[in-house]
């Protein structure tokens, strides 16, 4: 069935239809062209998808596009600000955080998470906020580094 | 060698665009009017299709197309990742069509769906019926060569590849006859696979002038190009492959999984673009996984602990087709005889054999953590049995600077072995936790160990080695450089970046590379693969940014009236050699030569260069370990990685492959294994939650270190370091086990259920 | 696209509890972090959902005069985790929440969810056994409250009747009063896996003498188990490291693990016994005792 939700997707008001068997990933994708939300798994293991719903950071794989209805949706898209990097972007591309790519949008949407709260974390307690993201090329090492640079 | 921007850490062509969201990968673009295409994978492991009915499945609203073996054919082709051999003796087995009826493994493709969108192509894949007449499956490769057993593929005998060589002047018993102690074991490790976060996934269309167009997350595009023409019987110019940003390959993108396939569902609609996106649980079973090994292991020493003889029997399971045919178990060989070379006798002979297990391949390191894990831990418990420090053990029998190797002629002329044991020894406090830790009780135990490794760079002599680099210059200065050899995530964009500014003298901002590799646009090279862009497409930058900077001196001298030789170009300006004064910017003479009314010509260099030597990178990791005797869990306490690759082109970039590398070893050594259900076939563990991928709290705190000195023969003094990391962890941490506990565990994972197992065995439990 | 065929969303637990009369079939969807991937695996095809997200009033966690404490179903393990109340009351419960899956999954999946899908691997489910916790549930027309361990028919299997949903899990004073609680969960990854054995232990101690011990497993049996022979011999001994060892041994006769591909039923046995005996040492080093 289909049926009319409003959300907000990086601080614009959006109305669209949307089937009830859709995720949020598909719409996210394929109606706003939001490519940073990856597809790694399809159950929720991988944290490529993730996105903030409301603050909190949740896989948009495993997410029913009509639950967003009312919410507010942030993907890295909407992360710049005045044409600038956010702090945490810019803390993953200085501390070469970055290799293939495809797992740090994910990563930053929990670091934004974090950053968000605006407290001081101990290094445990970011590697287990980060800890639903799965990724092959950095062994998490420089990703963990630029989590801790973006929440100074 | 002198460097001003090799060497230095200048941030990622591509890092903002990835934090950003604007890297455009595969499933990031395609076609408006793009169809769906998915596969029907096989639900037995071993056997015949005797029938497909595909009535129901055709007939679904918004299916297209149903593809099956009886109505869809091309030539068998070879999926692997290899240059093309001239010589037919030498060509890769071409085992595989786009479907096939005769099932070889659990997952293998037998028909496909073109539909319009993604539901129900999904969905009529459950509307085929499919009646199968099942065969005896194999999933260990001795089983499958076993006189008697069922072909997997007819003619076969189920052997995929074998080789064998000897070396020395006495024969191998002889050697063993002369030996003080000689030590015999089984080592063995299981497949694993390669988990890359991008899933494969390709997409084919035909232009309107009827050339075919395949955009695929690949390692070699121009292979791809080649294998699609071989397979689809089109000529290669008419073919274009595309390859945009890739999300990880390790390997597994070194093979052909679905590009025939989407291209011959885009054939099958008259053209129009199709899709083909395999999800994770079919990416774990049907594309390639690391080659599983058992290794029959006997070594023969003097009482000094010198090596005089070394056998080796391997039998490598290479999965329901040949892909990567023999190269991988017979490339372990040379590695087995090289790093610690026995002063008598080397026996080693290998085979792999086609089993109903998915398909092994590439996978980072290439045969090379298999026997590395079995020969260091071979090393570790010939130590133990002859109460000899294990590196002490390794000291006597290491590879030394001047060896040449008798298998290639390749000479070894930089070797960081002794540095990369005395810093790790260092960095572990060695000799004191080998004592400290030598006589435990109790229920955690802790033990330190060290593996040591060597890898070849790039496959010369085996293969042929040919790199390509075209340079553009741009009006302000500025260049494209365009390149066959693909970022893959690894940074060779931004490494060739750093080589090609070094050597015209421009900053590195002013080199612009264009990461989507397109073969109708960059140089002929082979691809990411072997460790071996950095040194052989290497070396064609080199050639081509010196061809470059050569005509921009030229034009310079012209314009400027003072002689070649006394000028020089540095940080984008041209200036006087012997002051370095300033004398004009490189704008000032690209300009210049596009536009003189006299004497136009753009500056640009397209070269090709063959890559006629090797040299080996080593390395070695350092591990210290706490044992959970009761639970079998292995806590890592420390563990570093120590590289001699040569040059680091980029620090931070080449640290970041090692501790993708250490992770990736990490969990080889602890976790990873693909497995089976012995009764069926049938994968058990083909999602991201059962197959054990480590997460970042399994992660210890990685340390790395490089060490070692420029190669002679390389580019930019440069070594292997791609593959390199992924080596040693394992084998390191067995060693560490060993040390703390004395149980000798032979065989891979050392997950807590395996180490119960030992433990039980060895009546510590 | 999911291959749901139907959904419907409620608002209040009224209107949940008329969708789900109308259509006997149909099932309720909280989190989704397990039904999703059902679906997906085509093992609920066409499934007909009924919604309960935005029911905010089974959100809550309350502790009401006598000491009950009140856990909304649809309390995610983030919230659980970080819930004042839980933490001061019953803070193992939510740590042991806090070790299903990563931490988008924490942020969304919810302990009702966690409890109706049936699964012996259950993180929240060994805990709530030692707590004693009711689950009140209720239909159209009906409503009752029964232990948890009743609730628990077999693997994936509870005793959730057509029309039925859970609102409440409940706690009596009596179950958490003056216990400390540890839940270990044994899995190969310390992040997004399932437990291998999950043991949740609780602990009353008085002058070092064990008042009351609660032992129950996960992935010890079909069901969450709980250990009454390793608790009966507990209660009145003094603890030291052997009788923390034969409490290990003695929960062996409680349970019933078996062999599986991710580990054999000698290795769960191990476990089982190493998990209640580290447990127990660690909560007695802890003191044993927390004031409620």
């Amino acid at each position: 069935m289909l049926r009319k939700i409003t959300m907000t997707i990086n601080g614009e008001k959006r109305t669209l239809e949307v089937d009830d068997r859709e995720s949020l990933l598909e719409v996210l994708r394929e109606r706003f062209s939001l490519f940073s939300v990856k597809q790694g798994c399809s159950v929720g293991e991988c944290g490529a998808c993730a996105v903030l719903i409301d603050g909190l950071s949740i896989n948009s794989c495993i997410y029913l596009a009509v639950w967003a209805d009312g919410r507010e949706i942030r993907t890295v898209e909407g992360f710049e600000q005045d044409g600038k990097l956010s702090v945490m972007q810019q803390a993953f591309v200085d501390e070469g955080a970055v290799q293939c790519g495809f797992c740090i949008p994910g990563f930053l949407i929990s670091a934004t998470e974090l950053m968000e709260k605006k407290r001081s974390f101990s290094r445990e307690e970011v590697r287990r906020a980060l800890s639903g993201h799965l990724c092959r090329c950095t062994g998490y090492q420089k990703i963990v580094e630029a989590t801790e640079k973006g929440l100074k | 060698m002198e460097f001003r921007i090799v060497g230095e850490n200048v941030p990622r062509k591509d890092a903002v665009a990835k934090v950003t969201g604007k890297a455009r990968y595969t499933r990031d673009m395609g076609m408006p009017n793009m169809l769906y295409g998915k596969v029907l994978r096989s639900s037995i492991t071993h056997g015949r299709i005797k029938s497909m009915d595909i009535h129901k499945a055709e007939s679904l609203k918004g299916v297209v197309k149903v593809l099956t073996p009886f109505n869809t054919k091309c030539h068998n082709f070879p999926t692997a990742g290899h240059p093309y051999n001239l010589d037919p003796n030498h060509q890769d087995i071409a085992d595989r069509n786009v479907l096939t009826d005769w099932v070889r493994f659990y997952g293998d493709e037998i028909a496909a769906v073109i539909a319009e969108d993604e539901f129900s192509a999904k969905k009529a894949l459950k509307m085929i019926d499919v009646v199968y007449e099942e065969l005896p499956f194999y999933l260990d490769p001795e089983e499958a060569l076993k006189e008697g057993a069922t072909e997997i593929h007819e003619g076969s005998k189920n052997v995929v590849g074998h080789n064998r060589f000897t070396l020395g002047d006495i024969d191998i018993e002889e050697a063993f006859d002369q030996a003080d102690f000689v030590y015999e074991e089984v080592l063995e490790v299981k497949p694993v696979q390669h988990c890359q976060m991008e899933n494969q996934v390709a997409y084919a269309y035909v232009e309107g002038n009827g050339r075919l167009v395949v955009v695929t997350s690949t390692q070699i595009p121009h292979i791809v190009r080649r294998i699609l023409s071989s397979a689809l019987n089109m000529p290669v110019g008419n073919i274009r492959v595309i390859k945009p940003i890739i999300g990880g390959g390790f390997g597994n993108k070194q093979d052909l999984v679905l590009e025939p396939l989407v291209a011959m569902m885009t054939l099958a609609v008259n053209g129009r673009p199709v899709l083909l996106d395999m999800e994770r649980e079919e990416c774990i079973t049907s594309t390639r996984t690391r080659h599983g090994a058992r290794f029959y292991m006997k070594t023969g020493l003097r009482k000094d602990g010198r090596i005089i003889a070394k056998q080796l029997k391997v039998y490598g399971n290479g999965g329901a087709y040949a892909a990567h045919g023999h190269a991988v178990i017979g490339k372990m060989g040379g590695d087995f005889y090289r790093l610690y070379p026995a002063e008598k006798a080397v026996e080693y002979e290998s085979y792999t054999a086609y089993t109903n297990c998915s398909v092994a391949g590439a996978m980072r390191a290439y045969g090379t953590p298999q026997i590395t894990f079995a020969f260091e831990a071979h090393m570790d418990n010939i130590a133990l049995e002859m109460d000899i420090d294990p590196l002490v053990l390794r000291e006597k029998n290491m590879v030394q600077k001047g060896f040449v190797d008798q298998l290639t002629g390749v000479p070894i002329l930089t070797c960081g072995l002794p540095e990369i044991i005395s810093k790790g020894k260092e960095y572990i406090d060695w000799d004191k936790k080998r004592k400290q830790y030598s006589a435990q009780t109790g229920d955690k135990r802790r033990g330190v160990g060290f593996a040591l490794f060597g890898y070849r760079t790039s496959t010369y002599p085996v293969c042929l080695e040919i790199g390509g680099a075209r340079i553009v210059m741009n009006q302000d200065g500025s260049v494209q450089l365009q390149m066959g050899a693909t970022e893959i995530g690894q940074g060779a964009a931004t490494v060739f970046s750093q080589m090609a500014a070094e050597t015209i003298g421009i900053p590195y901002e002013m080199v612009h590379f264009e990461e989507f590799t397109d073969t109708d646009v960059v140089p002929f090279d082979p691809g990411a693969y072997a460790s071996r862009q950095c040194y052989v497409s290497g070396k064609a930058v080199r050639k081509a940014a010196t061809e470059v900077r050569e005509k921009i001196l030229k034009r310079a001298s012209g314009m400027l009236k003072i002689q070649q030789f006394a000028l020089d170009v540095q940080d984008g300006n041209i200036i006087r050699a012997d002051n370095g004064e300033v004398l004009c910017h490189v704008g000032k003479i690209a300009l210049d030569a596009f536009y003189n009314r006299t004497d136009a010509d753009t500056i640009t260099a397209d070269v090709t260069e063959v890559s006629d030597t090797n040299c080996i990178a080593f390395g070695g990791c350092v591990a210290e370990v706490e044992v959970d005797i009761p639970t079998g869990r292995v806590e890592i306490m420390k563990v570093l990685n120590i590289h001699d690759s040569g040059k680091i082109i980029n620090p931070v970039l080449a640290e970041g492959q090692v501790h993708g590398g250490m992770s990736m070893g990490l969990g080889y050594a602890l976790s990873e294994v693909m497995l089976y259900n012995e009764k069926t076939g049938a994968p058990r563990n083909n999602n991201l939650l059962d197959y054990k991928l480590p997460t970042l709290m399994d992660t210890p705190r990685l340390d790395v270190l490089f060490v070692g000195e420029n190669d002679p023969t390389a580019p930019y003094g440069n070594k292997a370091l791609g593959e390199p990391p992924a080596v040693p962890s394992a084998p390191a941490i067995r060693n560490a086990i060993l040390h703390a506990t004395g149980v000798k565990v032979n065989k891979l994972p050392m997950n807590p259920q395996t180490l119960f197992e030992y433990f039980c065995a060895a009546g510590l439990i | 696209m999911y291959d749901i065929g139907k959904y419907q969303e409620a608002t209040t637990v009224e209107e949940a509890l008329r969708y789900l009369h109308d259509d006997p079939g149909s099932r309720i969807i909280a989190g989704g972090t397990d039904i999703l991937i059902n679906v997906r695996e085509g093992k609920d095809m066409g499934v007909h959902l009924v919604g309960i997200q935005r029911i905010n009033p089974l959100r809550k966690i309350i502790v009401n005069r006598e000491g009950t404490l009140s856990i909304g179903p649809l309390v995610t393990f983030t919230e659980l985790e970080e819930n004042e109340l839980i933490n001061k009351y019953v803070s193992y419960l939510g740590q042991a929440g806090g070790t299903m899956g990563g931490p988008q999954l924490r942020n969304i999946a919810t302990i009702g969810g966690n409890i109706c899908n049936g699964a012996t691997s259950a993180d929240s489910a060994s805990m709530l056994f030692c707590l004693n916790a009711r689950l009140h549930l209720r239909t159209k027309e009906s409503e009752r409250t029964i232990p948890i361990q009743d609730f628990y028919l077999g693997p994936g299997k509870v005793d959730l009747k057509s029309g039925e949903m859970l609102t409440e899990i409940l706690i009596d004073r009596i179950d958490y009063q003056g216990f400390a609680g540890k839940y270990t969960k044994f899995s190969q990854r310390k992040a997004l896996d399932i437990a291998t054995i999950g043991c949740s232990l609780m602990l009353k101690i008085r002058k070092n003498i064990i008042e009351d011990l609660r032992l129950a497993y996960g992935v010890a049996a079909p069901t969450p188990v709980r250990c009454c022979n390793a608790e009966q011999y507990a209660v009145g001994k003094m603890v030291t490291l052997e009788v923390a060892k034969t409490i290990g041994m003695k929960a062996l006769e409680d349970v019933s693990p078996r062999d599986s591909w991710r580990g054999s039923k000698a290795y769960r046995e191990q476990l089982i016994q190493e998990l209640a005996q580290r447990a127990v040492m660690e909560l007695l080093d802890q003191g044993g005792k927390k004031d409620a």
